[in-house]
């Protein structure tokens, strides 16, 4: 039985093509790109090209661009720099759902004595445009929002977000580590300060991320070592990952169509077939400000590490919102946030989908999921409370 | 991903004895949907010779869970009912082979059901919700109580506020509770207690008005509308210093879980928005 594997918003297969293209630097190309031989020379040169490959996927100039080790030193770098470089301002404002990359950096800093406003989101993901123009304040170091998120895939418009910080002259930091690769970003058309990805996300290997910082902004490295990254990141380069990346959002470019169509319309089929096969379940998210690849349902009164264990059952790699650890009260922040019902909040299950799903693996999910649910409920005492309330 | 074992396994997958039962003799149901984990146990027992003759649950929860419970129904069916009583969540636990330390939880829930279906079955007194539990909620976040959390540190041999945690849910909420956790441990085990780590924060000043302000807007905007969505709602009454007095409505309005929305939703929700040393006082 092979996998099928639909969990591409935690990380996803590295291209055969991107594969072949690092193993030469796992090889014969084993130099320190600092040195000073033509043997190291040539790595410098395969660096830069790396850095304009990605800078092209996202719209931007080479030196815009470090490598980081993954999207969470992204992250905490740009709330960090933000913080240092304006220290007379000692606020940030963010979301209640953003990844805990961003999260738990900006809970870190409350504790430090930062004031961080962290912004609601309502019933679809959705944050309101005029309470944040209104948090935003003289007294704000940094505005960190995310691109798209990761549980429910929801979009949020940062152009609009962007001008709004903008226009009240605060930076402005996104965390775009789930859109990257999924949609155009264009740091052309978006006034974004800086910007976290994360290759792992988009067919790269893990252990590599990038911060983008447009030209002009303040900045003061995180990681502080050697001259690497014009000074901007210390630490010997991560050579093959950073070529890995490269070629991998140069292949991204080309398949931005093919995630827009066709992998749109494959997550839409299991979707649809889901939500109306299977009765009492829901999507969490907005319908349509949504990412093509993710889809998260709720199915209630079941508990989703049971339907992922049983889905596993079947080589179904799916994840769930549900925290099934005793330590853990909140099934899902993002979930919570969003006022999802406890009923419905344990049993969500997210697929993500890639360019190398088939439609014969959505159709096997569609098969056996419903089944799954219903061998759960009929497990459940709420099932059978809810069964009697709607027959009497 | 969890390392269960192949018996673990095994009953999360063929679950022996699930279903509903007509007329039982005993009954109990724990746990509740927003703790995550739920069961209802029930049994056919002979009167004459107090052999438990049929045993049968319906569990919400992870596979753990279901496991525990479909483990527990085997063990039960055959047994006298003093034998019954002996049953430990950790005889639970050995005949699943072990469980993952984070999810003993599970077993303690299983024997948790067991105790109650007896005291049923007897006509003792059953208590209409955790408050009237035997002892004094010590987290009241998942409604434990002091009593309870004693008999899994003895019965289990913990020794952190984690195992603690782990074992019964207890202080896994807003975490208010563990230096009473903690002096329970000291007492089971008459060992010394470990002062916790303070976490060191700055506060910020907001004279009076700002602050009931800010009260009612993280009512409004944060708390409210996801009380609504679960059926609930709530009212903001009044403020004197850190306490702050609200009412709840709608369905909120005796559900088993209101002490529960109380301390976490409301309470944590102002804590962490408006002042860390809010407290919430339901007014009825």
């Amino acid at each position: 039985m092979s996998v099928i594997y639909l969990d591409n918003n935690a990380t996803t297969e590295i291209d055969p093509q991107v594969l072949e293209s690092i193993l030469p630097y796992l090889k014969s190309e084993y130099g320190n790109p600092s040195g000073m031989y033509t043997f190291a020379g040539k790595l410098k040169r395969d660096l830069d090209k790396a850095r304009s490959q990605v800078a092209a996927l996202i719209n931007a100039s080479a030196e815009e661009i470090i490598f980081t080790s993954c999207g969470t030193e992204s992250d905490n770098t740009a709330l960090v720099s933000a913080l240092e470089t304006y220290p007379e301002k000692r606020h940030i404002v963010t979301t209640r759902v953003e990844h805990s990359a961003i999260l738990n950096m900006c809970k870190h800093l409350s504790r430090k004595g930062y004031a961080i406003t962290f912004l609601p989101v309502d019933r679809e993901g959705m944050i309101d445009l005029d309470e944040l123009a209104d948090s935003v304040t003289p007294s704000t170091a940094v505005v960190s929002i995310m691109y798209a998120n990761n549980e429910t895939g929801v979009v949020y418009p940062i152009e609009q977000i962007a001008q709004i910080v903008k226009s009240k002259g605060v930076l402005f930091h996104t965390d775009a580590v789930q859109a990257v690769g999924k949609l155009p970003v264009d740091m052309n058309k978006i006034p974004v300060d800086m910007l976290s990805l994360s290759g792992h996300k988009l067919h790269a290997p893990k252990g590599i991320g990038v911060l983008y910082i447009r030209k002009g902004t303040r900045f003061q490295p995180y990681i502080i070592g050697g001259h690497q990254e014009d000074g901007r990141r210390g630490g010997t380069e991560n050579v093959a990952s950073i070529v890995g990346l490269g070629t991998a959002c140069e292949i991204a470019a080309k398949y931005m169509n093919h995630e827009n169509t066709e992998v749109r319309r494959l997550r839409d089929k299991l979707e649809n077939t889901l939500l109306s096969k299977i009765s009492s379940s829901m999507l969490n998210g907005h319908k349509l400000s949504r990412l093509p690849n993710t889809t998260n349902i709720s199915f209630e009164f079941i508990e989703g590490e049971a339907i992922l264990l049983l889905l596993d059952e079947h080589r179904i790699c799916a994840s769930s919102g549900s925290a099934c650890t005793s330590g853990s009260i909140e099934p899902s922040h993002v979930l919570r946030a969003m006022g999802v019902p406890f009923t419905a909040a344990h049993g969500s299950i997210r697929f993500s989908l890639s360019r190398y799903t088939t439609e014969q693996e959505i159709d096997k999910v569609i098969e056996l999921l419903p089944p799954i649910v219903n061998r759960l409920r009929q497990m459940s005492p709420f099932w059978h409370e809810q069964a009697s309330q709607l027959s009497s | 991903m969890w390392d269960y074992t192949k018996k673990v396994y095994d009953h999360f997958l063929n679950p022996r004895n699930v279903g509903d039962m007509e007329n039982p003799d005993a009954y109990a149901e724990v746990g509740n949907m927003a703790c995550g984990d739920a069961l209802t146990l029930m049994l056919k027992i002979d009167k004459k010779t107090n052999i438990i003759t049929d045993a049968k649950f319906k569990t919400f929860g992870c596979a753990s869970a279901i496991a525990s419970s479909s483990v527990l129904t085997e063990l039960l069916i055959g047994k006298t009912i003093e034998q019954a009583r002996k049953i430990t969540n950790q005889d639970i636990a050995e005949r699943l082979g072990g469980l993952p330390k984070e999810k003993m939880h599970c077993s303690v829930m299983g024997q948790e059901a067991l105790e109650k279906a007896l005291a049923q079955y007897f006509g003792e007194e059953i208590p209409e919700d955790h408050t009237e539990l035997e002892g004094v909620i010590v987290c009241k976040c998942f409604g434990v109580t002091d009593s309870q959390i004693a008999k899994v540190v003895r019965e289990n041999n913990l020794h952190t506020v984690g195992d603690v945690t782990n074992y019964c849910k207890a202080g896994g909420g807003c975490g208010q509770c563990h230096p009473e956790i903690e002096d329970i441990i000291r007492q089971v085990h008459g060992g010394v207690r470990v002062e916790p780590e303070k976490p060191v924060g700055q506060k910020k000043v907001m004279t009076n008005i700002e602050k009931i302000l800010l009260i009612q807007k993280t009512i409004e905007q944060e708390i409210r509308p996801q009380m609504e969505a679960d059926g609930g709602g709530i009212d903001l009454i009044d403020v004197v210093g850190n306490k702050v007095l609200v009412a709840l409505r709608g369905t909120c309005v005796g559900c088993r879980t209101a002490q529960f929305t109380l301390k976490h939703a409301v309470e944590s929700k102002l804590r962490e928005l408006v002042d860390e040393d809010i407290f919430v006082e339901e007014v009825k």
